[in-house]
């Protein structure tokens, strides 16, 4: 049996021969796989390298980089720059996007209700249960709010997505943060659970009352109703590019160590408070230092001629100052065994 | 075919008496070697998947113990973890796919054995095999987006309205008809196993040898007598074998489930509400895990999944045990 | 059971449960097909059209705006599942010849039988982390390689099973005949017993090939994916599962249709599988 096992791993060892790595593989979070998919084929036709971005969530994308099977990983959550430190990892933002509330109620068109951080809490909560309670009614007055229940509607599977919305959540409610907290998957006081944003979305589209949260591209491409959400400057703002970027640009990534930022709750007038980054994570010290240049070459190309595809997928690109930013760092900190900067 | 049979479902000692002494070739030895390495294999990589799953679940292991088995808590912020729901789900998805895939494929087979003209055996038979061809995400996804809606809409009301009120019953049926929930997921996954149960089941009843079925028929036997009383009891062993194909693809069935079932932490006793099953909260969660914790509590929840298949076969070998006991009463 | 003493109520008795019993199963023949003609139904609807593109066949997956085709993931998963294939099918129906051959009720052949069903049911991501662990982890990259072993790890107990059956039902009587005729106990085993239990063999085989070839789970952490053309098993690898799971949960409505359209090509093509085997099978009788 044993002869077995060792006979057929040494086979197996003689025919996975190393591959030459001409074209690097990436791995991770789900939301920037659209936007990661569309640069490689732009980037492919101009340099003829390939760049082979896989989603398989952030979770996983975190621990891919770790095991180093892939040459960068990539996550909707920043790791904190302790973490970095253990796993001997830089990061750094690639783009931004943002998590919207979408509701179900009839007689309320998209873009005209109006909620806070608080009352968004309560509802997920399951403390406010109708629409016309008046923590709602308050905030809007003017619209014809029916007495219908709230339906939650929440993601059933684990999600960077969950990540930013329930970090939104904690930070503007102290009952939220001490009865649930933050995190790709919680422990919901209430609701339905949906598979991916697409199920979140075929939920909320189907029962009257209902609200929930998608990224903004699937209640864009769905025509869904979005609420409109009262930021930390305290103006009630409508999610789109502009308010994604305007997020980004309230906040000082330089004194961020490790660019550790979470976008939400961002100060701004025209910040929407529910925005994220996504990161790429990579080693500090390059085992191989051809493919970790590949890497930031293709990002490099990205940062500087992919705004106009990214926007047309509705993802906002990096303010020009945090590119510099990035960039400086890079070669500040990925050396190759020998400590010379990789790019 | 032979003309002469003893009703016996295994080769028998007579036949090895015959062939072990005399025939003893190097080509014998060789061929019946090469097959126990290759079932060697088999145990081998198994144990391997059972060690590498116990390593991946040391540190829940360690920290919650048997407690684990009975805790209804996952709450992966305060990271506490516990399987009673998820395994509560499997059970029960598993069992609702069982109960309507056995029977139903149990008339498929006997249709097309005993009842299908023969130009029709062939495409029916590929069209039921059909169903397992249908990959599961789109089980999942036409679970979701199509079925579910008006299960919903037309189904779940109505069986809300008729067993409600019943004691007993009620309780499975009570709350509101949300379209996904175990009830689905168990419904959809006994469109699944059907292929599975009835291929096998169809193709052992074909090896019944005539002459049995024909003795039968000559005593006066209805097609139903034949069907149940000769054509079952000969081809139990290969139908137990169809049957745990089946249950094997409905515990560990992934992507189907993982769409209906609701991934909802909670442990309710109505059928209609949203459960969560191993297989999905692995599916669900694996991918977006952090913390060392959480992905020991979903590796040791891949392993419990191991441990309630033994336990499963385990029970339906005593009960085939048992099954043959009886039989050696009554004659 | 003797009809000769029944009397006739009895006989009506058992005439009417015959025909109930009949008609039962009727209903379940037309429960299958109902399933299978809604889903089909809707499969088609969403992906026929895409079917029926030239460009579904020779382009590579696009990003979302650009017109492609899913040319990379079908060569990918028909590489991926081939491989599988040949990988799983000798070891299955080796081990199951020994189950039903010679281990029979042999202390070893239990617990084979026994630790396979376990094998059976293990969730398909259970073992696509298994070959992540001990092939992907160690050799540093994902590849088409540790796709094709996680995929062939689900042929194996589906094989296993179907053959120990099969074979189990083949009536001794024509290996006695063989035997007495001093043939070899292997020449008999390939001779006899593997042609009287073919058809079902076979179908044990299609079954576990129309298993895998939906199989999204233990390829996403093996295989990984591919965006491009590569049919190099060392190399991550395109595969229509993960493409169809990634491209219909994307909230974008031209990889919606590529994502139908993949799957409806999926099904289509373990059909056709299944037609052209039981054809060729079924010519040599």
């Amino acid at each position: 049996m044993l002869r077995a096992l060792v006979g057929a791993a040494t086979l197996a060892a003689a025919v996975a021969a190393p591959a030459l790595a001409v074209d690097i593989t990436g791995a991770g979070a789900t939301f920037p796989y659209p936007i990661y998919a569309k640069w490689a084929d732009a980037y492919r036709k101009e340099t003829g390298i390939g760049l082979n971005y896989q989603s398989i969530g952030s979770g996983g994308g975190i621990k891919q980089i770790s095991a180093k099977t892939v040459d960068f990983g990539a996550s909707d959550m920043p790791l904190r720059p302790e973490e970095l430190d253990k796993g001997g990892l830089v990061q750094f933002p690639t783009v931004i996007g943002g998590d919207v509330a979408v509701v179900n109620i009839k007689g309320v068109a998209g873009e005209q209700l109006r909620l806070t951080g608080e009352v968004l809490a309560d509802i997920y909560l399951g403390k406010i249960k109708k629409w016309n309670e008046p923590a709602i009614m308050n905030l809007n007055p003017g619209v014809q709010l029916p007495a219908t229940a709230i339906s939650v509607v929440h993601r059933s599977d684990g999600s960077g997505t969950t990540f930013i919305w329930t970090n939104y959540l904690s930070k503007v409610s102290p009952d939220w943060k001490q009865k649930v907290g933050e995190g790709t998957a919680v422990n919901w006081p209430t609701g339905v659970g949906g598979k991916g944003n697409e199920g979140v979305a075929s939920y909320v589209q189907r029962i009257d009352g209902a609200i929930g949260y998608v990224e903004y591209a699937y209640a864009k491409q769905n025509r869904m109703a979005v609420v409109l959400v009262k930021n930390r400057d305290g103006e009630f703002v409508a999610p789109s590019a502009n308010t994604f970027q305007a997020a980004a640009a309230g906040v000082d990534w330089k004194a961020a160590p490790g660019m550790y930022v979470i976008l939400t709750d961002a100060p701004g007038k025209r910040a929407w408070p529910i925005a994220g980054a996504t990161f790429i994570l990579m080693h500090k010290v390059q085992e191989k230092p051809e493919n970790g240049r590949e890497v930031l070459k293709f990002f490099d190309w990205a940062y500087e001629k992919g705004d106009p595809l990214a926007q047309s997928l509705d993802y906002v690109p990096m303010p020009d100052a945090v590119v510099r930013l990035i960039q400086a760092n890079w070669k500040a900190q990925l050396k190759d065994a020998s400590g010379k900067p990789v790019y | 075919m032979s003309a002469v049979l003893p009703i016996s479902e295994t080769a028998t000692t007579d036949v090895e008496a015959a062939r072990a002494p005399r025939h003893a070739s190097w080509g014998d030895a060789l061929f019946e070697n090469l097959t126990r390495l290759f079932a060697l294999l088999v145990f081998a990589l198994l144990a391997a998947i059972v060690v590498s799953l116990v390593v991946g679940s040391e540190l829940t292991l360690r920290k919650y113990g048997p407690s684990f088995l009975w805790s209804a808590q996952w709450d992966p912020v305060q990271e506490n973890f516990g399987a009673l729901v998820p395994i509560y789900g499997t059970l029960v998805t598993s069992a609702i796919a069982l109960a309507i895939g056995v029977p139903v494929s149990f008339g498929i087979a006997l249709f097309l054995t005993e009842l299908s003209p023969v130009w029709l055996k062939r495409p029916l038979g590929t069209a039921i095999e059909l169903l397992a061809a249908i990959p599961s995400i789109i089980y999942g996804m036409w679970g979701l987006f199509v079925f579910a809606p008006l299960f919903q809409a037309h189904v779940q009301p109505k069986l809300i309205d008729a067993f409600a009120d019943i004691p007993g019953v009620g309780v499975l049926f009570a709350g509101p008809p949300l379209g996904i929930g175990m009830m689905s997921a168990g419904l959809i996954l006994s469109i699944m196993v059907i292929p599975f149960i009835a291929a096998v089941m169809r193709d052992v009843f074909e090896l019944v040898p005539p002459l049995l079925k024909e003795s039968a028929y000559g005593l006066g036997a209805t097609t139903w007598e034949v069907v149940w009383r000769v054509v079952l009891p000969y081809t139990k062993v290969g139908v137990v074998g169809g049957i745990m194909l089946g249950l094997g693809r409905a515990l560990g069935e992934t992507m189907a489930v993982t769409f209906v079932i609701g991934n909802a932490h909670q442990l309710a006793a109505s059928l209609m509400a949203p459960g969560n099953s191993i297989a999905s909260a692995l599916a669900n969660e694996f991918t977006e895990a952090v913390g060392d914790v959480y992905y020991s509590a979903l590796i040791e929840l891949g392993l419990l999944l191991f441990l309630i298949t033994t336990i499963v076969l385990a029970v339906s070998k005593l009960l085939l045990l048992r099954l043959a006991r009886h039989e050696g009463e009554k004659t | 059971m003797s009809v000769a003493t029944a009397s006739n109520a009895r006989y009506r008795g058992r005439k009417r449960q015959n025909v109930l019993m009949l008609f039962i199963s009727c209903l379940a023949v037309a429960f299958g097909l109902f399933w299978l003609v809604w889903i089909l139904g809707t499969l088609f609807y969403e992906g026929g059209a895409a079917l029926l593109r030239a460009q579904l066949y020779l382009q590579t997956t696009p990003p979302p705006g650009d017109d492609g085709g899913l040319a990379n993931a079908i060569a990918g998963s028909v590489v991926i599942v081939g491989t599988a294939t040949l990988l799983g099918t000798p070891v299955g129906i080796l081990a199951g010849t020994y189950l039903a051959e010679y281990g029979k009720k042999s202390w070893l052949a239990s617990a084979t039988r026994f630790l396979n069903d376990v094998l059976l049911s293990a969730p398909s991501i259970v073992i696509g982390l298994f070959v992540y662990t001990v092939y992907v982890a160690r050799m540093k990259h994902f590849s088409g390689w540790a796709g094709a072993i996680a995929l062939a790890l689900i042929v194996v107990p589906v094989v296993v099973r179907t053959t120990d059956d099969m074979l189990k039902l083949v009536p001794n009587s024509l290996r006695e005949a063989a035997i007495a005729l001093g043939c070899p106990s292997w020449k008999m085993i390939v001779m006899v017993s593997y042609r009287a239990a073919r058809t079902g063999i076979v179908t044990g085989v299609l079954l576990a090939v129309a298993r895998i070839s939906g199989e999204t789970a233990p390829l996403l952490f093996t295989a990984l994916n591919n965006q491009f053309w590569s049919l190099d098993l060392n190399r991550p690898m395109s595969n229509l599962p993960t493409v169809i799971f990634q491209f219909a949960m994307s909230p974008y409505a031209d990889w919606h249709r590529l994502a139908w359209g993949g799957a409806a090509l999926i099904t289509l093509a373990v059909l056709g599988l299944n037609v052209i085997a039981r054809v060729v099978f079924a010519r040599k009788d």
